[in-house]
């Protein structure tokens, strides 16, 4: 297992390096230095920033210097803020968007797995019709459609929660994590009603009824466990998919979070920004991936086995 | 052998024999749902299609008289902030996301088939160099990616069809290579090469046919995954760019003004989560319709 | 006394298309210590007779229309699931047939195997486990308190299936329902398997009720047994009243269908050999180093004009392969195969082409030889247009006339081959490999998957096309009984060697190797060849 582990680790390291080598130079790539924009600067202080922010120094040279400084944690200066580094940035706005995923993954996971084993135990009635359209609502509901509508309707309408904001007035966290979690609510319980029927239907579960196993521990003890690895696999894209999703969130909710900041920077060419927190978002997700990965080898033994040796 | 029956009318007037896709199509259309997302489905490409000639209004057409009004008889489901008929500029957006999500997933379709195809085929070092290559692409954060070439290349249509068919080939890839090699495998395909038929006829007469199910129904899933793709970027601002209009962009402007004008965040909103709708119902019920193990029972 | 009173059940189905009457009057007895043997071929019921009295047929669609079943002088039929479920494991286990799929991947031998002890007893888990060794030792596992906690993965499908026993065991049953337990094993592994089950059931006097579609099987092991075809027994009594005096017509035909006769032996006098393979090897690449897998080593073998050679070995042993190597549907490592005199082991694909008409294959499985998306019309007309066997004119005639060969209704010509059964299936696939007019034709356990009834059909009709159209023939099975009835020598594989080649008759009369000893020893049914010589 740790055999697995170690390679699997060692094959996110060219994976990391990629996404930073093609960000540093996309960004590069870009039309229009930095400061060519609005404000007009003098040459003298047009000299000054540029070496400030090593933009005098040949591309390689600055893709060294970058790497080297990220080596060691640094993600350089803002260009927005130059007071600020992108570190401060990024550290300030990243508890808050992790707190959100956290609160909308384990929405998603809950109510997903929860909702599909149950429609899988009785296919083609109404305990499977009813959650699984809610399902499909929530996969044709896109959080910046489901956000701004729970909005109107519990925010102005029923006017029960608030409608921004977060950690400043009671509740003001549940709007935003139903948003963002809805959707892969819905995927997780697709995803686990389809694993769970295709357990459901082998043998080992009539060996296990054979035995005059009670119906809800063959479920529980025989069927749960391969039933739910494809959910687990999805863990790792989902956990992806509720980072991008979190700038929408973010934005309609006005959550001061990493994803907002990444919006913000975006529109204001922020470069070094836009850089340091791709760098640090792609790589959270290449270790999620990974971290998913592990846990569905680690679920199944046959994996496991293989690599013991 | 040797006596050869001369062959009579009745020969030719056999039964015909009802093919898996005959099946299919019966069980698709005792699914009401599927029926359905396809009729709806069928209606807003005609409606889009020829949106120029039947919209009641032109495109930019303003009033600012009339500012954002609620449905009346002359605009059915009312105008936007600078007067203009909001059911025009859905129908236009519709043009927009509907192009975006099928040229899309025939990027993709084309990368996936194509390279899949290969892979599951050559089979041995070159399958397992190609689908590694995968693997570390699925890795990446493409989402991240796209809207970083859209901050960094500016918001261009060709672009965005890109650089979304970039990432979704990659499934349909791992799909096509999955079914090509299981099929490799089964005895019909020993036997046409047994027979001496080239590697092309195989591909083409055996093996594409029996891929083809999964493949549909993948690409009927793909398309409203990439429609949802350009409104979330148009969402953002990262997408499509006025005065070109999208659902994506027309949600966005209706959020702005949700509190006053709720039908501006309501009728986009409703005509993309009724093609994704039935999107979804029609992709839903093919896979149903085209596995054979539904068949069985 | 007997242990379990099953009378005039009755198991209906009820769906769209229909009631389908799938156990139609059923009574039988189960008595201490004897087995119980239902006969019958796919389809048959005799799975959902045993199944429905533990309430393991879902319901609906299935009901149980009429009948009682006493077990204990209770009627199992109106017990309640929760009643049911405490007889279900400790009154009455189940063997199943797959051991590969009965066993949960998930969990670890030793959990699998004391769940129902703990579920059925108040016994502690250390106890438990105690006597889940034991229980392991006594169905002849080795290591039994360290394999307790390996996965089933680490076993071997005999292994396995020894596991499935013990499970079954554990508990103490009165009544074993074993549903066809051998049917997915190897012949020797078979032979342990029932000797093993023979043994528990005598020493602990538990009552059998055994599932199968064999009749070699049955013969060997049933104390009585039934006959049963479409839901209903059509004959039932002693084992040997049923196969030393059938009285039912099916019954009869049952036993005519099993290959129990020689080949007469006829001396082949031809000079030239048709195939000639020297020091064949094929080796597959296996995990990073690791030796590769030599799936067939320095195999030399020679097949002469009409001449039908039987390829006979285990699963594994590499008979399949070696048939795919020598039509060249695989690489050769090493060796040459030669076809009709002329080298062909280092030919192209364009070189072999027109060979190609010449060999054919015939496989294993009817569902997967086919495209299921083409005719019958498009399937034989593949062969017939590419080779230039008849023109575009002549296309319908040619299609028609392989049709009648094979015995295929002209009316079906236009339909897929879901809308056949299995024999009917395996007449188009061999229609697809006479088409070409080949000289050798390849069959690659053709009959396996098939009812012994159509088993014998399909194997007369391979035989009158050999004789019809001067066919030479590699016969590759696992089957004994099925190569002895068809083939004029045989060729014994073990582990990519040839072990054994010799006249049928020499083989099977004076073997000369331990293995094909083994073998012979492990066919079951002897009895059955045995009353024949009586005079049956």
């Amino acid at each position: 297992m740790w055999r697995f582990v170690g390679l699997r680790t060692l094959q996110a390291i060219p994976v990391i390096l990629t996404v930073i080598t093609v960000t540093f130079f996309l960004v590069r790539a870009a039309p229009g230095g930095p400061f060519s924009s609005e404000k007009a600067v003098s040459d003298q202080v047009r000299a000054a920033l540029e070496a400030q922010y090593r933009l005098d120094l040949p591309a390689y040279q600055q893709y060294f210097s970058y790497m080297a400084d990220l080596f060691q944690g640094d993600f350089g200066p803002s260009f927005n803020f130059p007071s600020r580094s992108v570190n401060e940035l990024i550290f300030q706005g990243f508890p808050v968007t992790l707190e959100l995923g956290l609160y909308a993954m384990l929405i998603a996971v809950l109510i997903g797995i929860v909702a599909g084993v149950f429609a899988s135990l009785k296919p083609n009635t109404l305990q499977d019709y009813m959650p699984m359209s809610l399902a499909m609502i929530g996969i044709c509901m896109p959080s910046f459609l489901l956000g701004p509508v729970l909005v109107l309707v519990f925010g102005i309408w029923l006017d029960w929660l608030p409608v921004s904001g977060w950690g400043n007035s009671a509740g003001d966290k549940l709007l935003p994590s139903i948003t963002l979690g809805a959707m892969y609510a819905a995927y997780i319980a697709r995803l686990s009603r389809s694993g769970m029927l295709e357990v459901l239907s082998q043998d080992y579960l009539r060996t296990a009824r054979a035995k005059g196993l009670p119906e809800y521990i063959v479920i529980l003890k025989h069927a749960l466990r391969g039933g739910l690895l494809p959910v687990v696999a999805y863990l790792g894209p989902a956990f992806a998919g509720l980072l991008s999703g979190s700038f929408v969130v973010e934005t309609v909710f006005q959550i001061p979070g990493l994803g907002r900041f990444y919006v913000q920077a975006a529109f204001n060419r922020d470069y070094t920004m836009i850089l340091g927190t791709t760098v640090f978002l792609a790589t959270l997700i290449v270790v999620f991936n990974l971290l998913s990965d592990i846990l569905s080898a680690w679920l199944n033994p046959r994996l496991r086995y293989q690599f013991r040796k | 052998m040797a006596t050869s029956t001369s062959i009579d009318s009745a020969t030719l007037a056999m039964p015909k024999g009802v093919s898996l896709w005959d099946d299919a199509w019966l069980r698709l259309r005792k699914n009401k749902l599927a029926m359905f997302g396809l009729g709806f489905l069928l209606l807003v490409l005609v409606l889009c299609l020829l949106t120029p000639w039947i919209a009641p209004y032109s495109y930019e057409e303003q009033d600012l008289r009339l500012g954002a009004a609620a449905a009346s008889a002359e605009h059915w489901l009312g105008t936007d902030t600078f007067g203009r008929d909001l059911l025009t500029r859905i129908l236009y957006g519709g043009r927009v996301s509907l192009l975006v999500g099928f040229v899309a997933t025939a990027v993709a379709l084309l990368i996936g088939v194509t390279y899949g195809a290969i892979a599951g085929y050559a089979g041995g070092k070159v399958d397992a160099a190609m689908m590694r290559f995968v693997d570390i692409l699925y890795a990446l954060p493409f989402m991240i990616f796209i809207i970083l070439l859209m901050v960094v290349f500016g918001r261009n249509l060709v672009l965005l069809f890109l650089a979304i068919g970039a990432i979704e080939w990659l499934t349909m890839a791992r799909i096509v290579r999955s079914q090509v090699q299981n099929l490799r495998q089964q005895e019909f395909v020993e036997a046409a090469m047994s027979l001496g038929l080239s590697p092309v006829a195989i591909i083409v007469k055996h093996l594409i046919p029996n891929a083809l199910g999964p493949i549909i129904v993948y690409t009927t899933l793909t398309i409203p995954n990439v429609m949802l793709l350009e409104a979330f970027l148009s969402f953002l601002g990262l997408g499509i760019q006025p005065p070109e209009s999208s659902w994506g962009l027309l949600i966005s402007y209706g959020v702005e003004t949700m509190e006053e004008y709720p039908w501006l965040l309501i009728f986009p909103g409703l005509a993309l989560s009724m093609t994704l709708f039935a999107l979804n119902f029609l992709g839903d019920g093919l896979r149903d319709a085209l596995d054979p193990k539904a068949s069985r029972d | 006394m007997s242990l379990l009173q099953v009378t005039n059940l009755s198991v209906y189905f009820h769906t769209r298309n229909g009631t389908l009457k799938a156990v139609d009057g059923v009574s039988f007895e189960v008595e201490p210590g004897k087995t119980f043997a239902i006969i019958g071929e796919s389809g048959s019921g005799k799975t959902v007779a045993c199944y429905s009295m533990l309430g393991l047929v879902p319901m609906p669609p299935g009901k149980i229309e009429s009948g009682s079943v006493l077990f204990e002088d209770r009627d199992l039929l109106t017990l309640s699931e929760a009643e049911l479920r405490k007889i279900r494991g400790k009154g009455i286990s189940i063997i199943f047939q797959d051991p590969m799929t009965s066993l949960n991947p998930f969990l670890k031998i030793g959990d699998q195997l004391i769940e129902p002890l703990r579920l059925h007893f108040a016994i502690s888990k250390k106890e438990a486990w105690q006597k889940g060794i034991e229980i392991l030792e006594e169905v002849g596992i080795k290591n039994a308190a360290q394999r307790m906690h390996s996965w089933p993965f680490e076993f071997s499908g005999g292994m396995r299936q020894r596991v499935v026993i013990a499970m079954a065991l554990v508990t103490e049953p009165k009544i074993i329902i074993a549903d066809e337990p051998t049917t997915a094993l190897d012949v020797t592994v078979q032979a342990q398997i029932l000797k093993l089950l023979k043994e528990l059931q005598v020493k602990r006097n538990i009552g059998v009720i055994f599932i199968s579609h064999d009749l070699s099987v049955v013969a060997d092991i049933a104390d009585k047994m039934a006959v049963m075809q479409e839901g209903r027994f059509v004959e039932q009594g002693t084992r040997d009243a049923i196969f030393n005096n059938p009285q039912h017509d099916y019954t009869r035909k049952l036993l005519a269908a099993v290959p129990n006769s020689e080949k007469s032996a006829q001396e082949n006098k031809a000079e030239q050999n048709l195939v000639e393979v020297e020091d064949l090897k094929i080796h597959f690449p296996s995990n990073k180093g690791e030796a590769p897998i030599k799936a067939v080593d320095d195999v030399s073998l020679h097949i002469k004009p009409n001449e039908i050679l039987g390829l006979v070995g285990e699963s594994g042993s590499g008979k399949s392969t070696l048939g795919r190597a020598i039509i060249r549907l695989l690489k050769l490592t090493a060796g040459k195969v030669s076809f009709d005199g002329q080298d062909i082991s280092r030919l192209s694909a364009g070189e072999m082409k027109p060979l190609r008409r010449q060999m054919q294959i015939i496989f294993q499985d009817p569902y997967a030889s086919l495209n299921p998306r083409m005719t019958v019309y498009n399937t034989l007309a593949e062969p017939l247009l590419l080779h230039k066997i008849v023109t575009k004119k002549e296309l319908d005639n040619g299609v028609c006339s392989l049709m009648d060969s094979v015995g295929l209704a002209r009316e079906s010509i236009l339909r897929y081959p879901h809308e056949f059964s299995g024999g009917q299936r395996q007449r188009i696939a061999i229609g697809r490999a006479i088409a070409t007019k080949p000289a050798f034709i390849i069959a690659d356990e053709p009959v396996s998957s098939l009812d012994v009834t159509i088993q014998a059909q399909i194997l007369d009709l391979l035989l009158e096309l050999v004789e019809r159209f001067d066919l030479t023939m590699l016969f590759i099975s696992h089957d004994l009984g099925v190569v002895r009835y068809l083939a004029d020598r045989i060729l014994v594989m073990k582990d990519g060697k040839l072990v054994e080649s010799g006249s049928v008759h020499q083989v099977f009369s004076s073997p000369q190797e331990a293995y094909t000893q083994a073998l012979l020893n492990a066919i079951p049914g002897k009895s059955l060849f045995t009353t024949e010589s009586k005079g049956f």
